[in-house]
């Protein structure tokens, strides 16, 4: 009976944050956002204290049921686990804990938090390790079956269904979710929770709870009768048969032993015998490291070597101009920035590598194709915004909605138009006006703050050709100029990142 | 046809696909078999039910060469296309011609009508290739002096007259023929009027040439077509040169209501009746939009002549005054070239009531503020990158169907947003859309409708950026 409850809760757990993954129009996260912001890592990253004490106190009673209902990557193991056990019975064996690497990794990920290190804790946390799995390679099977309903509805002529672009967000992210996938279910396949109880630092530190938790299986060796076989059920591997001896810092609460026993001999009960010392705190993440930013080495800006002179060539030969056709539309190339893009909500670029846990589920509802996963050693996976594809649209503010550390607080739409993350940039070189000698105002006809103007180019002349020029004081950096400028495939516009976000 | 024409050909093609994927087969064919489809129409034909007579097309005379002329002519300026080899760019799917040029042909269509730069100027050769598998004496071919496609910025009186004639020459070797039986200075009344003109025509000696070449038999027939500017048409009928036809935008809108910088059709007909020269018609059908209609204007006509297609309204509006030499239709598709067969085999003109009818149909479709584009692509491609018909006719389609709601306020504004937006993405990639518009107006120029392109472009950018704010 347990192990159903224990079932189907963390099946109902896990098809929502998948689905909070997957789901690209915003819908799931109105019901089931906070399933993300349970998440123990995040929740420690957001200083979420009700929550730490929540998921401490759920440990400290029940053991380390988190592991075994709450946590995605923990059911997804369990999934894979439980299909290769449909080829196999009885598979497992005891194995005695390898603490030197398990909390050698705990130290390891605790030294990266305080050290700003996003990409290694990012690596190992359970929590965006699944996110990553879902966003870069789950997600686009559910978006071409999206595309292909999409195909059908317009044959339909219903707009039930709309086409989404699939894109590889970030080259190094796909592969670390690749590996990821491939070597936890090569893990869970063939020994169940190894990756939990010997690399997963969230698994480490409520291991140090559950040991002393106030629930847990207990073996009766009074029905006992030494076969052995909870032990060979034993997903965690921490079933000591001969010993009648059960890690409670290992065991995940799963049940499934006390199913596996014919003798009843195994029993999940408050266990008098272990009370348990105060528990003590979870590290908290301090703010004392200094490690400062650095930007980016000195960068040869858009500067134009070859101003191209307008110097049409008088043809010889008579062209014909031909209806119809579209003009080939060249592939954009990425500006240069000084300081990287954050989104409006994570305050700082500082703040954002503190917090985020780089679990793409921001890049993942981004429905402008702005974030994308970073590719910096430092900031690996955490977002990132390029305009390439879209710009930060004025009514959107999902990401800030959804993330669930504290790296992008929550902000509204009204906040939102008035917080600068950027300014925008004028190439002189690259402007269609100056380029193409034609008239062109796309960035100032955009641009959501009105921070762009045009102005004559040479104001002797009447009838002379206009430039953009911007107040950069009341640019917040939505990239929409950016977006939207003709200039190909350097745009002749670029905003430039801040590292400190303000009001304006 | 209009881009729409096909759209909604190809979205009913797709319905049939998707019902007979789902088991309902059964059901299209029974409804095929209660219209008595015959085999002779083809698989498939869904604009009008019955059978496309081969040998009862209504033919005019034309009075300078006596030519029969079929009262069906057909416009060479939207074949079909497939992607190419390299599969970047397109080409004419001149298999496709070939078969629908040979079904007009069989069928007494024998007037065929194209340009130098019809078709990203693929037009001529697909078209020369598509007739020359005939006898000579079985079509008669037209084409245009395009020359103001050929003025750049500062091109001289006479680099403008060497190409010209290297245009006029071009073309008969394209067409494969010795002569041409309808050439035409192709439209005049473009750009600041009387200049142009002159400057495309008189100052450089084109003209000459080509009356020239009229007294050596190698252009059996010399006109015009126009647009624009009135005070170069009556200019051109007032000079004293003869003109054998002349091309005009004839239809039921436009025969009163003309818009933009287009003159109303009545008086452009009539100043041909009065000096007896034959009319040949261009926008019939305005590219599909008085085909592709609000619901209840389709209601309206099809209650009256249940049997017969929408499009048949304005085929027979134009053909119907005895001074119409043919009327030309842009047929992609051989649905629509049997549909205009049969309405012209043989026509049946008009009546005074019907006219009557016909206008006040007119003034319903006034009512919707639709963009007067009628996709004919000339002022693609956009060096921008932007599809300018594919944004106007998603506009226009939403439109017609109600779909561009007022304000929020608007009982269906959700339907109608998602309608909109979702529908506009299918139709134009996003790279391709309105919020690209440069306004750097080197379209305006090439619009024979006269619509401001990027003042348009740049109020549908404004609807949709408005749409997609207020959700």
């Amino acid at each position: 009976m347990l192990r159903k409850i224990r079932i189907g809760a963390a099946v109902v757990c896990f098809t929502l944050i998948t689905l909070l993954f997957l789901d690209f129009t915003g819908t799931v996260h109105q019901w089931f956002g906070w399933l993300a912001k349970i998440q123990f890592w995040p929740a420690v990253l957001a200083v979420n204290v009700g929550v730490v004490i929540g998921l401490v106190l759920l440990t400290f009673v029940l053991g380390r049921v988190y592991c075994s209902v709450i946590c995605p990557l923990g059911v997804f193991q369990d999934i894979a686990s439980w299909i290769a056990g449909k080829r196999k019975k009885h598979r497992f064996a005891y194995s005695p804990a390898l603490n030197g690497l398990r909390y050698g990794v705990l130290v390891v990920f605790i030294v990266a938090c305080l050290a700003e290190i996003g990409s290694l804790v990012a690596l190992v946390s359970p929590y965006s390790a699944y996110g990553r799995i879902v966003s870069n390679l789950f997600a686009p099977v559910y978006q071409w079956g999206n595309n292909l309903l999409a195909v059908l509805a317009e044959r339909m002529d219903s707009y039930a269904f709309y086409t989404v672009d699939v894109w590889v967000k970030g080259m190094a992210t796909l592969v670390i979710a690749t590996l990821t996938f491939v070597v936890i279910l090569i893990l869970a396949w063939r020994n169940g929770r190894t990756y939990c109880n010997t690399i997963c630092p969230v698994g480490s530190l409520l291991g140090l709870v559950s040991r002393f938790s106030i629930f847990k299986p207990v073996i009766h060796t009074d029905k006992c009768n030494g076969c052995g076989l909870c032990a060979r059920n034993c997903k965690a591997s921490c079933i000591n048969p001969k010993a009648h001896q059960i890690d409670y810092s290992r065991c995940v609460t799963c049940m499934d032993c006390l199913e596996s026993c014919r003798q009843g001999a195994i029993t999940y009960a408050p266990a008098y015998k272990a009370r348990k010392k105060e528990v003590d705190t979870v590290p908290r993440v301090d703010e004392t490291n200094l490690s400062r930013r650095r930007a980016l080495s000195a960068t040869v800006l858009v500067a134009m070597a070859t101003a191209l002179k307008a110097q049409q060539k008088k043809t010889e030969e008579v062209v014909m101009k031909k209806d119809g056709g579209l003009e080939p539309i060249k592939e954009r190339k990425e500006p240069v920035r000084l300081a990287p893009l954050v989104p409006p909500g994570s305050s700082s670029v500082r703040n954002l590598t503190q917090h985020c846990t780089g679990c793409q589920l921001c890049v993942s509802v981004c429905s402008s194709h702005v974030l994308r996963p970073s590719a910096g050693l430092m900031t690996l996976m955490q977002p990132e915004m390029s305009y390439d594809r879209g710009y930060c649209r004025p009514e959107c503010v999902k990401c800030s909605e959804v993330c669930p550390t504290g790296a992008i607080r929550l902000i509204t739409k009204e906040d939102k138009t008035a917080i600068q993350i950027g300014h925008a940039v004028w190439v002189k070189d690259k402007c269609v006006v100056n380029t193409d000698g034609v008239s062109c105002d796309n960035c100032a006809r955009h641009c959501p703050t009105k921070a762009i103007q045009m102005v004559a180019k040479d104001p002797a002349l009447t009838d002379s050709p206009k430039i953009p020029i911007i107040n950069a004081e009341i640019c917040i950096g939505c990239g929409a100029c950016e977006n939207l400028c003709p200039a190909r495939p350097y745009t002749a516009i670029f905003v430039e990142g801040h590292e400190m976000h303000r009001m304006i | 046809m209009g881009l729409q024409d096909r759209k909604s050909y190809l979205l009913d093609m797709d319905r049939r696909k998707f019902l007979k994927i789902f088991g309902r087969s059964a059901a299209v064919a029974s409804t095929g078999a209660l219209y008595g489809c015959t085999s002779q129409v083809g698989k498939g034909s869904p604009v009008v039910p019955g059978e496309v007579p081969v040998d009862k097309m209504t033919f005019r005379e034309c009075p300078a060469t006596s030519d029969k002329v079929s009262l069906l002519g057909y416009g060479c300026m939207r074949w079909p296309m497939k992607p190419g080899s390299d599969g970047k760019d397109e080409v004419v799917d001149q298999d496709a011609v070939n078969g629908l040029v040979d079904y007009a042909i069989s069928h007494g269509v024998n007037y065929f009508d194209t340009a130098p730069p019809y078709v990203q100027g693929l037009s001529e050769a697909a078209t020369g290739i598509a007739l020359s598998r005939h006898p000579r004496d079985r079509y008669f071919v037209a084409t245009k002096m395009s020359n103001h496609r050929l003025m750049g910025p500062d091109v001289s009186d006479e680099d403008l007259y060497k190409a010209s004639i290297n245009m006029y020459n071009r073309s008969r070797e394209l067409l494969k023929v010795d002569y041409l039986d309808y050439y035409l200075l192709h439209s005049v009344g473009a750009g600041d009027g009387i200049p142009l003109l002159k400057k495309r025509f008189f100052d450089n000696g084109v003209l000459d040439f080509l009356l020239k070449e009229r007294e050596a038999g190698r252009i059996r027939n010399l006109g015009f077509s126009f647009h624009g500017d009135v005070k170069v048409y009556d200019y051109l009928l007032a000079t004293g040169i003869r003109w054998d036809f002349v091309q005009i935008q004839l239809n039921y809108l436009d025969w009163r209501h003309a818009t933009g910088r287009n003159v109303n059709a009545e008086y452009l007909y009539g100043e041909l009746a009065k000096q007896g020269i034959p009319a040949i018609i261009m926008e019939p059908l305005l590219g599909g939009r008085l085909s592709n209609v609000p619901d209840h204007i389709v209601a309206r006509l099809k209650q009256r002549r249940p049997e017969n297609s929408v499009a048949s309204w304005a085929f027979r509006f134009a053909g119907s005054p005895a001074g119409v030499l043919t009327v030309l239709s842009g047929m992609t598709y051989m649905e629509h070239l049997q549909d205009n067969i049969r309405t012209y085999s043989p026509l049946v003109p008009v009546t005074d009531e019907e006219k009557g009818f016909l206008e006040e149909t007119a003034q319903l479709m006034m009512k919707y503020p639709t963009v007067p584009c009628n996709d004919c692509k000339y002022c693609m491609p956009c060096p921008y990158g932007l599809d300018i018909p594919g944004i106007l006719l998603h506009y226009n389609k939403c439109v017609n169907e109600g779909n561009v709601p007022k304000s929020r306020q608007d009982k269906s504004y959700a339907t109608a947003r998602r309608a909109y937006l979702v529908g506009y993405d299918r139709s134009v990639p996003k790279l391709r859309q309105a919020d690209h518009c440069t306004g750097c107006n080197q379209c305006n120029p090439d619009c024979p409708q006269g619509i401001d392109i990027p003042n348009e472009l740049r109020r549908i950018d404004q609807f949709v950026e408005d749409l997609k704010v207020n959700g």
